[in-house]
């Protein structure tokens, strides 16, 4: 249902009341903006020298933040890869037909999803190392990055693969292929196309909760945000906090936008292409976009 | 098991902060979202404009972000919030509007044209269609979606932690700083909290679900 079906075309009167709303909510939001922005100037966050320091490289700030971003990025690159991997080989072993294949994965895949996030990564950050496993603020988010969207990819895939045609695999069959080969020729590269663009937007998702390094102690952008101002801190006393924890936010929010923008893109695409036909309504779901747990319990 | 007795008024305590957390943020997300899909299909351009924007800007914005914000940031325009909790209440509370108004939209939207149509032909307006004809089919539909949100959310009150709130994840944090030969039975007991939230929940989306779906 488009939007357009709940109200009529607004008529003269109900332009004009609208325009009157428009301006006077205009003001409001633009009075919260400036009462906002006065606060801030009476505090005087809104020297240029104070934001200055943000693109000054003799202050060493621009290169740590930099470092931060491709800290983030790089925890977020790792996971991304490896989860992707173990994503598509675990939904192939819960469509498996042997059930000693199957039930052992849905028992994996379901217990990496009702555990949070942030409990998985303390979990390999503090008890693996007792078990003999040497780890780090790095290893440890990766790990738990990987474990968590492992298994929410794989129940994507699962998705992806079951939504081929029934015709495709009958198909397949009919020709003499084997059950390896239906998978890894026939299921499998069309379930990929059409999911694209959902493993981009669970990108998205990773990278988002690649800020939990914040916690676990990983010097990614927010951490090293926070460092950054505990450095000024002590030499300068507060001055430049609320800049740095803008930028740092600020950065967060564009890259996820891009990324973001470019999931839609190869949306576009995806649904213009022939080859990954019918890719009808693939979007995450609301839990899953919110990261750090989504998925049902 | 004795360390786990020994630790039950901690665990305890936090299990409620945890749950009480998660319960409170819930429902004023819940309040926040619907409002805010009301606004994102609403006749007028500046309001749709708005929500979109809301949505925008959280879904792309980490959590831990949002908490880092609200616990440290605004004190430069002079706001602080009363208390820990209260940071991450409103924390958790504007991020999962952002996802509530999703799942909303998207139940909204599922919601045959048909209807709408008729609510609008026997002349009610835009809030009554809304309100009467709509949204009760809507909630309906979104009760999976939307009760996966509050599961998720219920996982994402952890990040507190990380803000000094002394939820689950922070006694395991103090419990396993204390007891290093006891780290298993400290997870186990934390998850189990977690999922003594959870996995109620999921039954309960599943029984409403079933009696409140609308056979199409």
């Amino acid at each position: 249902m488009s939007t357009s079906v709940l109200f009529d075309l607004p008529g003269p009167r109900a332009r004009r009341r609208q325009l009157v709303g428009t301006v006077v909510g205009a003001l409001v939001v633009a009075a919260l903006v400036g009462l906002a922005l006065w606060r801030l100037a009476a505090n005087g966050q809104l020297q240029p020298d104070r934001w200055a320091v943000l693109f000054d490289p003799a202050s060493g700030v621009p290169q740590a933040l930099w470092e931060g971003l491709l800290n983030t990025l790089a925890v977020a690159a790792v996971g991304m890869v490896l989860a992707t991997v173990l994503g598509a080989l675990l939904a192939v072993g819960r469509l498996s037909d042997h059930a000693w294949v199957r039930i052992p994965v849905g028992v994996v895949i379901e217990l990496f999803r009702a555990v949070p996030l942030l409990i998985l990564i303390l979990f390999c950050l503090l008890f693996l190392p007792t078990v003999g496993v040497p780890m780090t603020a790095f290893r440890a988010l990766v790990l738990g990055l990987t474990l968590y969207n492992m298994a929410v990819l794989a129940e994507i895939f699962r998705a992806g693969i079951l939504s081929v045609d029934r015709g495709q695999q009958e198909a397949a069959y009919a020709l003499g292929m084997r059950k390896t080969q239906v998978m890894t020729l026939v299921l499998l590269p069309q379930a990929v196309r059409r999911m694209l663009p959902v493993l981009v937007a669970q990108l998205v998702v990773l990278l988002k909760d690649s800020s939990l390094g914040f916690i676990v102690g990983y010097v990614e952008l927010l951490r090293t945000a926070r460092s950054l101002v505990e450095f000024f801190n002590f030499s300068f006393g507060s001055q430049y906090t609320f800049q740095l924890y803008v930028a740092a936010g600020l950065i967060y929010i564009i890259v996820n936008v891009v990324l973001s923008q470019v999931a839609r893109s190869v949306e576009k695409r995806t649904r213009r292409s022939t080859k990954a036909a019918a890719a009808k309504d693939v979007e995450l779901p609301a839990d899953v976009q919110m990261g750090g747990g989504g998925g049902p319990a | 098991m004795q360390f786990l007795s020994d630790n039950s008024d901690l665990l305890w305590s936090a299990f409620l902060t945890t749950l009480s957390l998660a319960v409170v943020s819930g429902l004023c997300a819940l309040v926040l979202g619907t409002v805010l899909a009301a606004m994102r299909v609403s006749p007028v351009p500046p309001l749709r404009g708005l929500a979109t924007f809301y949505v925008e800007v959280f879904r792309n914005t980490p959590l831990t972000v949002v908490f880092f914000f609200l616990a440290f940031g605004i004190v430069q325009i002079d706001l602080q919030f009363p208390s820990r909790f209260l940071t991450a209440v409103a924390a958790l509370s504007l991020y999962t509007a952002a996802f509530v108004c999703e799942a909303l939209r998207s139940g909204i939207n599922s919601v045959p044209a048909g209807q709408a149509e008729a609510a609008r032909a026997l002349g009610l307006t835009f809030g009554q269609s809304l309100r009467q004809v709509v949204l009760p089919q809507a909630f309906r539909t979104v009760v999976p979606p939307l009760g996966n949100v509050w599961i998720a959310l219920a996982k994402n009150t952890s990040i507190a932690a990380g803000f000094a709130v002394t939820d689950l994840t922070a006694a395991l944090q103090r419990l396993a700083n204390a007891n290093a030969d006891q780290l298993l039975a400290v997870f186990a007991a934390v998850v189990a909290g977690y999922l003594v939230i959870t996995l109620p929940s999921a039954w309960l989306i599943r029984v409403v679900e079933t009696r409140v779906a609308i056979v199409r």
